[in-house]
């Protein structure tokens, strides 16, 4: 089964501890990514609604942290995700959360 | 669904193995770990502990350091620390960038005094350096007092008790945080005890080894965000991302900021308050919490003191009065009050915001005076007093300093707080001081660790720089060369970082134990703190350091646990048994009777306390000085509201500017206007431009280099600057540009009435681009 990350942007906070933990993970230099932040926002479309959200997304240079998985540890990006709403599941698993859930997205490399 | 699920997050970290869990017999609870602190993995050697500092910032995360030849190859969250859960925030992340830095200095260094600001160090041995140190410091110490030298830190790092220590053996009581009037968390603790008798922090279950699953806590239903960015700040013992992990369980969220931060665009009531005016809004929301009958009438008849006195005082607080005055709307005042008294639990994650303006206690105890209405005190989810392994806060070796040198303390004869409440010396008055060189008080030398003054830590640097070009000799401890060493160093003393050293650790607020473990050898001829200030206090002192390593000092301090340094590294963290409402069970005060260690035995919203201090038992609100209000005719050509202090991801204060990941986060200092501000002054985004304003009162005026970030997270009126610049790859004789980026520049060193807080977050200034050749 295709695994992918499952990220709950709802609480994203952009923090940027999955792009570094990746980059150390990994040996990326400085401007390189495995995971990428994109901020979209702050404007306000209504009287004191915000739209201010944060959307890490996967690159090339993601590997799932195959060897990480290998040994029984949860990915870099997941393991030091700040406000927790990072995990990796199987793609089936992902269908159902999807279902029943908002402001989450699901990514395969 | 269990506590430590939610839908929302989708996800539960499984942090405490439950049946890893031991308890000694003094009932600390710990760990019985797979692997111990030190192991090997594939290739690499792991080094479990705690990461605090150099570099670093107040919370102490638990670390795995990864390690290959002796060198730090990255470094790792632990998930088995109940404190962070594995995650880290990016500067720990990112921390080899600083360990492995080419820009470290890695031997003692000595200059002429003739070249201060000059690039022109020579490299000397240990054994120079410290009889230098040794033989300069007794000379003044004879010639003219042991109170000629002072010993300055900046802000609270473990390497302050031994700073406190050294002073203090030594016979000097000019010990002194080199913040202008100690406006960090300070002024918090002390607005706290004058209420409750001890310092309180929001429940987010940190002091139980299981967390969120303990079954004798509970989420909050509101959490209050107080002029703190939590998620960016990591500040004072709470790890900002807790307030995901409540507001995941549950929790409402209101947030009081003059920034729109992220937490704020996702809170249910975001209060956009006029920098400097918390106080106000404090008292226009009780003012609302006493109207509706939204108090806790119960816990306020038995537990509260001085009631009818605050009633009257926030009588004239009505929300329309308050909204003038702070510029959040009469709506929003209400309901802030009713979110605040129609959801119990509720906690406060309070910031440095509330310290930063001159004479500020009175603004952080209206904060908590809130929470003492509302009932939210010692019960699960409210606000709490923390277990306590260790007092260390107030410095640690207090009994080595004569009642004859206590007496000569700088700024005990003018300030009451300093005198009657506080260990430290007055900064101000130092600085003051220093200048003056009155004939019978000089002050000759200075010992600065852990503080890069003229970067941060300080203020306007003018008189800074004039302060200390008046000493004879000043050794500075640090890892890299600071614009402050360039500045005024005569002696530079090279330490370890974190991953170097071996420590300890027991947090803020609520305490645990743990250790700070070497992980490879100390670069060069790096030394830690607290090797230099044993060696050097033994040399001073040697009756009050009669240890012979380091690791027996840390085991002596923490004797009274039954267990010494290697006990605790193995079972690290461990934590202290922990009971809510103790105030009911006679464990908050000393006689062991029922209620809080106040004067009258409750929470004192009219305190006994500071009235016998002098000042004013209420909490009434006074305008900054330096407002638009306070200082009408400034403001006609400075009308920006300028705030300080801004947080960041990637530094802490003056640290991380060398790191190449760090600093590409976030690489140049910025200023936040809003685009119609922006606009008017024909400002572009992404421009350099010159902040400009008085420095307090002084008549001067001083302006700092930023890049605007037109943004419209700030009011039209109020910009918001980040702080601590320097350019570690700038020209060393140019000061790495600091005269031209600090931000501190517009800040005086004013002491105010109490010599407690200063105006970092409300200032007045203008903006303007920078011409050609000024930009970058
Ligand atoms: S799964 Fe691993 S490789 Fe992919 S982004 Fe996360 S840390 Fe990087
Ligand atoms: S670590 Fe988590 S919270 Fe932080 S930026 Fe990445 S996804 Fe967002
Ligand atoms: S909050 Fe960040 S810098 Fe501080 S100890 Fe934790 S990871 Fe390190």
């Amino acid at each position: 089964m295709k695994k992918g990350l499952l990220i709950n942007y709802r609480w994203c906070t952009g923090c940027y501890s999955c792009e570094l933990a990746c980059q150390a993970k990994n040996g990326l230099p400085v401007g390189q990514y495995g995971i990428k932040l994109n901020q979209v926002g702050p404007w306000e479309y209504a009287p004191k609604k915000w739209q201010y959200t944060y959307f890490p997304v996967l690159t090339e240079q993601c590997n799932l942290c195959a060897d990480r998985l290998a040994v029984g540890k949860l990915p870099s990006c997941v393991q030091h995700c700040q406000a927790n709403c990072i995990q990796i599941i199987g793609a089936d698993q992902a269908a159902e959360i999807l279902k029943e859930n908002s402001k989450v997205m699901f990514m395969t490399l | 669904m269990s506590k430590s699920q939610s839908s929302a997050s989708l996800q539960s970290r499984d942090t405490v193995k439950a049946d890893r869990v031991k308890y000694n017999s003094r009932g600390l609870a710990f760990f019985e770990h797979e692997q111990p602190w030190r192991y090997e993995e594939d290739g690499y050697q792991v080094t479990r502990g705690s990461a605090w500092s150099a570099p670093g910032c107040h919370l102490g995360c638990g670390v795995l350091i990864y390690s290959k030849d002796d060198k730090v190859v990255r470094v790792e969250g632990d998930p088995e620390n109940p404190y962070n859960q594995g995650r880290l925030c990016p500067r720990c992340v990112a921390v080899d960038d600083i360990v492995n830095n080419e820009r470290r200095i890695s031997h003692p260094l000595k200059r002429s005094l003739d070249d201060r600001g000059k690039d022109r160090w020579e490299r000397i041995s240990w054994e120079e350096a410290l009889d230098t140190i040794e033989q300069r410091f007794n000379t003044y110490k004879q010639q003219h007092g042991a109170e000629s030298v002072v010993f300055l830190q900046g802000t609270g790092r473990d390497i302050a008790a031994y700073i406190s220590r050294l002073a203090w053996s030594f016979g000097s009581p000019n010990y002194a945080f080199s913040l202008t009037n100690v406006a960090c968390f300070g002024p918090r603790i002390f607005a706290s005890t004058m209420l409750a008798g001890t310092f309180m922090v929001g429940d987010y279950s940190q002091q139980f080894i299981d967390r969120y699953d303990n079954p004798a806590w509970e989420a909050p239903a509101l959490t209050v965000v107080w002029g703190n960015n939590p998620i960016v700040a990591n500040s004072d013992g709470a790890y900002g991302h807790w307030v995901t992990d409540v507001l995941q369980r549950g929790s409402k969220l209101l947030v009081v900021d003059a920034r729109l931060t992220w937490l704020a665009a996702h809170a249910d009531l975001w209060l956009q308050v006029r920098p400097g005016s918390d106080g106000a809004l404090a008292l226009g929301i009780a003012h609302v919490l006493i109207e509706e009958g939204l108090c806790d009438d119960e816990f306020t008849s038995l537990w509260v003191y001085g009631l009818e006195e605050y009633a009257q005082m926030v009588a004239e607080w009505t929300p329309e009065k308050t909204s003038e005055v702070t510029w959040v709307s009469p709506e929003d005042i209400r309901a802030a009050a009713r979110l605040l008294g129609q959801n119990s639990p509720a906690l406060l994650q309070w910031g440095v915001a509330l310290d930063q303006r001159e004479d500020c206690v009175d603004g952080s105890r209206a904060v908590l005076s809130l929470f003492a209405l509302t009932g939210n005190i010692e019960k699960p989810g409210t606000m709490i007093v923390g277990p306590e392994l260790l007092k260390y806060i107030t410095g640690w070796g207090r009994d080595l300093l004569s009642f004859d040198a206590e007496d000569k303390r700088i700024g005990t004869e003018e300030l009451m707080f300093y005198k009657l409440a506080l260990q430290v010396a007055s900064m101000n008055r130092l600085i003051d001081h220093m200048i003056e060189q009155p004939d019978d008080y000089p002050i000759k030398a200075s010992w600065i660790q852990t503080v890069n003054q003229i970067a941060c830590g300080g203020a306007d640097n003018e008189r800074t720089l004039e302060a200390f070009s008046k000493l004879e000799f000043n050794v500075i401890v640090d890892l890299f060369m600071t614009p402050t060493a360039m500045a005024y160093g005569d002696l530079f003393l090279p330490v370890t970082t974190y991953t170097e050293r071996n420590g300890i650790r027991c947090g803020d607020g609520t305490q645990r134990g743990e250790t700070i473990n070497a992980a490879v050898s100390p670069l060069g001829e790096c030394r830690s703190d607290m090797e230099i200030n044993l060696e050097l206090g033994r040399r001073f002192n040697s009756e009050a350091w009669p240890w012979e390593t380091v690791e027996e000092m840390f085991s002596h301090i923490m004797a009274d646990t039954g267990m010494d340094f290697e006990g605790v590294r193995e079972i690290a963290p461990s934590y202290l048994p922990f009971e809510y409402e103790k105030f009911k069970s006679g464990k908050m005060r000393e006689d062991g009777q029922l209620g809080f260690q106040t004067p009258s035995g409750r929470l004192e919203l009219y305190s006994q306390g500071l009235g016998f201090l002098g000042y004013d038992p209420l909490p009434n609100y006074v305008e900054p000085p330096m407002t638009p209000y306070s200082q009408p005719e400034l403001a006609a050509e400075y009308p920006l509201v300028l705030t300080t202090g801004a947080r960041r991801h990637n530094t802490f204060h003056s640290e991380n500017r060398q790191g190449s990941r760090l600093r590409a986060l976030h690489p140049e200092p910025t200023v936040q206007i809003h685009p119609q501000t922006a606009a008017s002054l024909g400002v572009q985004d992404g421009e350099w431009v010159w902040v400009e304003g008085p420095v307090g009162l002084t008549g001067r005026t001083a302006r700092a280099k930023r890049v605007a970030e037109v943004t419209p997270i700030v009011d039209p009126r109020v910009v918001s600057s980040d702080h601590g610049w320097w350019h570690p790859e700038a020209d060393p004789e140019k000061l790495y540009d600091v005269n031209e980026l600090n931000i501190n520049n517009l800040i005086s060193w004013s002491s105010g009435q109490t010599g407690i807080g200063a105006n970092y977050k409300c200032l007045l200034c203008k903006i303007y681009p920078c011409r050609e050749g000024e930009q970058s």
